[in-house]
């Protein structure tokens, strides 16, 4: 079977590659939580994909049986001599290594740290709606939402911002060419690291106030951290923040491109933007992580084998009937929010407060400059699938105040 | 009203100290902690209860009768 052969049974040959997961999971999530709440596919050499919150819950902290030695479903898994930093520290760390990994970060991801982007993120957001000009018809996706976290991140980091199109490059290959070969998959991956390499070797030459230079002078266990590490941990950074954010930006500006009701609302009453937010981040949560199966074993009657993938579904999660009241309904004033779209356990993105600093920012600006938009063609609207969904391309008609 | 950061569970989401900013504030590596002592002023009950009540890790306790 060709991995993209059209899915016809969801319980037990499911692709989340498959154009209709991209274009609307939803109705099939709802569907398998309630006739087969853990289903599994043969695609990719084997995953299982639970749709209730209760089992993503009990695997995102069940670091012992699931491993997160890969989080990107592929065919490829990555070699054990990788372990305990695996490929990219910290997300790819199991415990204990993980622990002081992730330490290493979290100080420069604090809310009180990322504060210092703000400024620099809303000029940003401004000039390219500046580069708009007065078009009747924009691109939220093309034009706004993919730009921001490349500029965020590039500056964090310490990367120049002209680079900003070879990290897009690098990102779709890591996340949306997960059909490709292992020599194919391999090669991206060492054009990624070739170019880090360069660029941390710069940082030790010259170093500055970024995140590399940072890293470049940081401890693990009283030691400096080695150049593999920081590398793998750059790279990650790079790959993780980009597509992740700007799908949550731009699914944010879909909704209410799509609802009058809550555009004008929000307009209105800026102050409600935060929780809307975080209702938009529950009902459209952009990331699906992974995990690899440590041993084979029964997990609540599944049988599941060493290396098989585990998708863990917070999207789905989130749109459990069994953990949200009315979760199919987006109400941008829920005052109970319980969501997991930043995953839960110890694996929590390091990057959710400079995320939601970014779609704070982002839809702010978006909101005080086009006041009054919608859907210029709703087939014009493309969602990307696999683990990181959001619009594509969303075409917008703006409309006069 | 008392309320505290359970830090085995806090993993640093960060809502407690966004839903109720009077109540819990941030440490250096963003996980959450209860202003003070913990007490939850006259009038701040709610605030408290919906910190928990948006908490994903379930990390946020009230003492009820502290």
């Amino acid at each position: 079977m060709g991995l993209h052969d059209k899915v016809t049974d969801w319980a037990t040959d499911f692709d989340h590659t498959d154009e209709e997961w991209a274009a609307d999971p939803y109705p099939i999530w709802d569907e398998l939580r309630a006739t087969c709440p853990i289903a599994h596919t043969e695609r990719y050499g084997g995953v299982w994909l639970p749709t209730r919150a209760e089992d993503v819950a009990e695997i995102a902290y069940d670091t012992e049986r699931f491993t997160s030695r890969s989080v990107v479903v592929s065919k490829f898994r990555p070699p054990m001599e990788l372990a305990p930093q695996g490929i990219a520290p910290p997300i790819s760390s199991d415990p204990p290594f993980h622990k002081g990994a992730r330490r290493l970060l979290l100080p420069a991801f604090a809310p009180q740290a990322v504060a210092k982007y703000e400024e620099s993120t809303r000029a940003y957001c401004h000039e390219l709606i500046d580069a708009m000009g007065d078009a009747a018809v924009v691109d939220a996706a093309e034009g706004y939402a993919q730009f921001i976290p490349v500029r965020v991140i590039a500056n964090m980091l310490g990367l120049p911002e002209s680079d900003g199109d070879r990290f897009r490059g690098f990102v779709h290959h890591v996340l949306e060419g997960v059909d490709k070969s292992m020599e194919e998959r391999a090669a991206g991956m060492m054009e990624l690291f070739g170019y880090l390499e360069e660029q941390i070797e710069d940082h030790r030459a010259n170093p500055r106030d970024d995140l590399i230079t940072y890293l470049l002078q940081s401890e693990l266990d009283g030691e400096p951290v080695d150049g593999f590490h920081v590398a793998r941990t750059i790279g990650l950074l790079l790959i993780a923040g980009i597509d992740t954010t700007w799908s949550a930006i731009g699914a944010s500006i879909w909704h209410l491109a799509g609802h009058g009701d809550d555009l004008a609302r929000l307009v209105a009453e800026p102050e409600l933007l935060p929780m809307a937010i975080e209702e938009f981040l529950r009902a459209y949560a952009p990331v699906t992580m992974a995990r690899l199966v440590r041993e084979d074993m029964d997990f609540k009657g599944c049988p599941m084998k060493a290396d098989d993938f585990v998708l863990l579904s917070f999207p789905a999660a989130n749109r459990d009937p069994d953990a949200v009241e009315r979760p199919n309904e987006v109400i941008i004033d829920r005052e109970v929010n319980r969501h997991s779209a930043f995953g839960l356990g110890i694996h929590r993105c390091a990057g959710s407060h400079l995320a939601r600093l970014e779609m704070r920012v982002a839809l702010e600006v978006w909101l005080e400059r086009f006041p009054r938009f919608e859907l210029a063609d709703p087939d014009g609207v493309r969602w990307s699938g696999g683990q990181v969904r959001g619009p594509r391309e969303l075409p917008l008609r703006i409309l006069g105040s | 009203m008392r309320v505290r950061v359970d830090d085995d569970r806090c993993e640093g989401h960060g809502r407690c100290y966004a839903v109720a900013p009077e109540l819990f504030e941030p440490d250096e590596i963003g996980n959450g902690v209860a202003v003070g002592d913990g007490t939850v002023p006259a009038g701040m009950e709610r605030a408290a209860r919906l910190a928990a009540e948006n908490c994903p890790e379930q990390a946020v306790i009230i003492e009820e009768d502290a």
